[in-house]
């Protein structure tokens, strides 16, 4: 029973209810910095980071709070999180700071974090909010990742480019240049192709999801085993 | 009606504790960082200083002989570090900030030769558009790059400005903005230098 329970959060997070893909939460830094896969990466791992500690402090304090000022005091406890890692940032992560720069703030703005901390850490007990956490900004920095790939394949020619801002000198020959002499599509690099390519994404989704409906009724058994091991 | 009072003012206590709360801690990781964050600002200073003016030109400390102007951008101080050679004057790097950006502030350092000619430009801070105006940035683009060696004499004045303003220096796909920006703060640079070269090399002046 419990092992289904984790189970279900690990999958909630990651498919049935990504934030990207299905709550279509956070489109805003989704949007400005999935353009290349290393600012996307910067970005989810800084947004999980987040919503780790947030869910974490959220669930802890859930019987402090008044219902009738929560949300108010969620906003409080995210901006004053939000604050304290762009000011670590900037001490001990000095180079991805300035790579991330204007979208550290940002992610107060990410309606993912009130979100979960309303929906689900509120509610919940701190290990499975701290797990829910995890799960959802895996989950929203999975589909960055992608899409990020995604545009900068499209939009440049390459993968991985730049990784060295943010894995150091040696990561700096990581990068492929996947078309030679490529000139680029400037589309898919503005925000329009993140909303195109997101589209393709949740698009995909819903394929898979149906494929797997569909087949369900014969292997219902089996997937709810799958899911459970998982 | 008194169970509401009494609700309200519970509802206003816990949020003007958790706001003492986070403030506090927000101040205490600030009080924290602030030595951290002011040495990495310190260090790539230096590590910029050094790729605006070659090394082989000056035997000075460069980044302790700073001076100050106030009359470039009248509401801005302007922080000047010299380079000198066995204490002739050098190069100038000056700490301009362009206002004009297309989001806000931009950070540069510009480097100018006793000779009028720029010996490098480098963006040090700003919030330009990602993917777009941030071509200024060193490390993204060759864009920069495209200072060195310029004065007031290649190109003529008034050509200093972006293709689309009549002038030489390149814009970006989907980001005329930023380039402009730079372009100017680097020409009202050269322009003061050209005026005011004896006081921004004058060791008495805010040393």
């Amino acid at each position: 029973m419990m092992a289904s329970e984790y189970g279900k959060i690990v999958k909630d997070g990651l498919w049935t209810n990504n934030q990207a893909l299905v709550a279509l939460l956070g489109l805003c830094p989704l949007l400005a910095t999935s353009n290349t896969i290393i600012n996307a990466l910067g970005l989810g791992l800084a947004t999980l980071t987040t919503l780790v500690c947030t869910n974490t402090l959220v669930s802890l304090l859930r019987r402090a709070v008044p219902p009738e000022v929560r949300l108010p005091v969620f906003v409080l406890i995210i901006a004053s999180v939000v604050t304290m890692i762009e000011l670590a940032m900037n001490a001990w992560f000095y180079d991805l700071y300035k790579i991330l720069g204007i979208f550290i703030p940002l992610i107060v703005t990410n309606c993912t974090i009130i979100g979960r901390a309303e929906a689900y850490a509120s509610k919940h007990s701190v290990g499975k909010a701290a797990l829910d956490g995890l799960f959802m900004g895996l989950g929203f920095t999975a589909v960055l990742v992608v899409l990020g790939g995604l545009r900068e394949l499209v939009g440049a020619g390459t993968l991985l480019a730049r990784a060295e801002l943010m894995f150091g000198e040696m990561a700096r020959d990581w990068s492929i240049i996947v078309f030679e002499d490529y000139s680029g599509m400037l589309l898919a690099v503005l925000p329009p192709g993140a909303f195109i390519g997101l589209g393709f994404l949740i698009a995909l989704k819903n394929v898979i999801d149906k494929r797997l409906a569909q087949a369900k009724p014969a292997q219902a058994i089996d997937i709810a085993v799958v899911t459970e091991s998982s | 009606m008194k169970e509401i009072i009494k609700k309200s003012l519970t509802g206003a206590q816990v949020l003007g504790l958790f706001s003492l709360l986070g403030l506090g801690l927000v101040v205490l990781v600030a009080g924290l960082t602030e030595g951290r964050i002011a040495a990495n600002e310190r260090q790539a200073l230096l590590d910029n200083l050094v790729k605006v003016v070659p090394a082989d030109l000056y035997d000075n400390d460069i980044a302790s002989d700073v001076t100050t102007i106030t009359d470039l951008t009248p509401e801005l101080p302007v922080t000047v570090y010299r380079a000198r050679q066995q204490g002739e004057p050098v190069a100038a790097v000056f700490t301009i900030i362009a206002t004009n950006g297309y989001n806000g502030d931009i950070k540069l350092l510009v480097a100018v030769h006793r000779a009028g000619y720029v010996t490098g430009v480098r963006a040090v801070a700003h919030k330009e558009t990602p993917g777009l105006g941030d071509g200024i940035e060193a490390n993204r683009s060759q864009w920069i790059y495209a200072f060195d060696g310029k004065s007031l004499a290649n190109p003529k004045p008034e050509q200093w400005a972006v293709k689309r303003d009549g002038g030489v220096f390149d814009q970006f796909t989907g980001a005329t903005i930023t380039p402009r920006a730079v372009v100017n703060a680097v020409k009202k640079v050269l322009i003061y230098f050209k005026q005011h070269q004896d006081k921004v090399f004058s060791p008495e002046q805010g040393a």
